[in-house]
């Protein structure tokens, strides 16, 4: 098996008397796209901060590509390509001179800048503003320029902190394209506080929450699997106040909840772990001579895993 | 080095095209001409540039921190600062790229100055030999003046804050031997020693003595010297 591309273990870090962050060990496999999620004030940042090898970590240590991003700093930051939250860029510049000041900064020679301009600024869609001002750009164009400079080294690995705050959808929608294009051959690690982000772009997830983590899956999992209960919608014609009991009566129903849209009723069942009950529903429901009119599984929702998990509640 | 160039580089054009600069540059000029004009004046002219120097390194107090301030303190406060340190850059190819940026401007500031020097040549007859001591001197205060601003920049986000204390540093030196002039004993001497006057005034009296070209750059190594370790030292925070 091929050794991770990060390997964080045991960050902790102190900002001052309270730790931002606790105890965050994970590892990210190469070409992977791994996500943090978490609320504001969460940690996120903070970590970004310490593998990219911006600031230390209090306690723990981070290795990127075998190179300790502490000890072995240069060689560390030399494979990361970075979008810190706020976006940094030097407003006075143009897109072109930021890109190659910036390229040289991550060590590429003249040569170098030169054969990859056009290819980042072709990805990053950025083609008609190569001589605008970088002031003088909307913030989802200060956006793309942030990858840009990111991507110019070709780095190993690429962190991008909270790549879709504050841009309007149109260019959301945008960005996470690129990111998705990008992570094809790229290992990625991204943050972000919305949920659906994650189940778009990520091949596995970290929960943070309050410094610590609290889950970690691929997206489809904390879905589906993880909380260890199936859940199911049905829309029943037929009296609710008669249908409620029977589906309640069913084997392997633990919960059934009903709602009233407009005389559409739809009852949402909570299955025991890992039974399809879908059979034994339009069973009873049929052999009671009402009529079914839909039936499916849904996972739970992103959110809801996220509220269980961050406020403590047991699953 | 080829990074220190880039540093270097990006800010040189900053400073060849901010007002800030600009202005900095027109007050030195139209200052230390009048110092020099001034002088002039006299009725019994000297042919010496010995009060545009004195005028000159009184101005610098407040001129280099304006020059200095922007350098780091604005790296910090537009957050660009998280990309100069999370690129393969060493600390001290920062340091070193800023400072050889504001050292290349003062240097175009002394060259535009020669403009007076010339007018003496012309017009009197003067003793070059402090007239060259005097720009050595002046060009080694600058150097050290600058130095002092750099640090400053590398300690604070506020442009202002690192101007003023910027200033306050060059104002304790500029003084140091007069304040402490009257305290006795080897602390009075070395604190003495530590002033800038002493070791501006010979050059200005055409003495060049290697002690005070070792002072001055003392001062800068030691000044670009913390700025590094204050700026390695920002990781730790
Ligand atoms: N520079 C700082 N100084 C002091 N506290 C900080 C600093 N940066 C972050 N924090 C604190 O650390 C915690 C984690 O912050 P952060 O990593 O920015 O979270 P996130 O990016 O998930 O919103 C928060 O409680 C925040 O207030
Ligand atoms: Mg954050």
């Amino acid at each position: 098996m091929q050794p991770d591309m990060i390997q964080a273990e045991g960050l902790t870090h102190y900002y001052g008397p309270y730790p931002a962050i606790q105890d965050v060990s994970f590892g990210v496999r190469k070409g992977e796209i791994l996500g943090f999620l978490g609320p504001n004030g969460a940690g996120k940042t903070t970590t970004m901060r310490i593998i990219t090898g911006f600031m230390p970590p209090t306690h723990g240590k981070v290795t990127l590509d075998g190179y300790d991003v502490v000890e072995q700093s240069l060689e560390a930051r030399r494979r990361v390509g970075y979008l810190p939250e706020t976006v940094p860029l030097y407003t006075d510049m143009s897109v072109n001179s930021y890109l190659k000041y910036m390229g040289t900064l991550r060590g590429m020679s003249p040569k170098a800048i030169k054969a990859r301009l056009g290819e980042v600024i072709d990805v990053c869609r950025l083609g008609d503003y190569r001589k605008t001002q970088i002031g003088k750009l909307s913030k989802g164009f200060r956006q793309r320029v942030g990858i840009a400079q990111a991507i110019i080294h070709e780095p190993q690995v690429l962190v991008l902190d909270e790549p879709t705050i504050g841009i309007d959808p149109i260019q959301v929608v945008e960005t996470r394209r690129l990111i998705k294009e990008l992570g094809k051959d790229q290992t990625v690690v991204l943050s972000t506080h919305i949920l659906p982000e994650v189940s778009m772009l990520c091949d596995r997830v970290l929960i943070i929450n309050e410094g610590k983590i609290v889950a970690e899956d691929t997206p489809k999992n904390l879905a589906a699997g993880l909380q260890g209960v199936d859940r199911l919608e049905v829309e029943v014609g037929g009296p609710a106040a008669e249908v409620l009991p029977v589906l309640k009566a069913i084997r392997g129903v633990n919960e059934v909840a009903h709602t009233n849209n407009d005389g559409r009723h739809t009852y949402t069942i909570q299955a025991e772990s890992g039974q399809d009950l879908r059979d034994a529903i339009s069973q009873a429901v049929i052999s009671n001579g009402w009529s079914l009119r839909g039936l499916q599984m849904v996972g739970m929702s992103l959110e809801e895993i996220f509220l269980r998990l961050t406020t403590h509640e047991e699953l | 080095m080829r990074t220190v160039q880039a540093v270097a580089w990006k800010e040189i054009q900053i400073y060849f095209s901010s007002p800030t600069a600009y202005i900095v540059g027109l007050i030195f000029l139209a200052l230390t001409g009048f110092f020099f004009t001034q002088d002039l004046g006299n009725p019994f002219p000297e042919a010496t540039l010995v009060p545009f120097f004195d005028g000159a390194i009184i101005m610098f107090i407040l001129l280099a921190p304006a020059l200095t301030m922007r350098l780091l303190a604005e790296e910090s406060k537009l957050g660009t600062i998280e990309l100069l340190l999370t690129s393969p850059v060493r600390d001290w190819e920062i340091i070193i790229g800023k400072y050889v940026a504001s050292l290349t401007f003062f240097l175009a500031l002394v060259i535009l100055s020669f403009f007076y020097a010339a007018l003496l040549f012309v017009f009197a007859d003067p003793d070059p030999g402090p007239i060259y001591a005097g720009y050595l001197g002046f060009i080694l205060y600058g150097a050290a003046a600058l130095s002092v601003g750099l640090l400053t920049s590398t300690m604070s986000s506020n442009q202002i804050v690192s101007a003023v204390v910027a200033m306050g540093i060059l104002l304790a030196m500029f003084f140091a031997d007069r304040a402490f002039g009257s305290v006795s004993g080897l602390a009075g001497e070395i604190i003495g020693e530590m002033g800038v006057r002493g070791h501006f005034d010979d050059f200005s009296r055409g003495v060049i003595d290697t002690t005070n070209i070792v002072y001055f750059l003392s001062v800068v190594v030691f000044f670009l010297f913390l700025s590094i370790r204050t700026l390695e030292s920002r990781r730790w925070r």
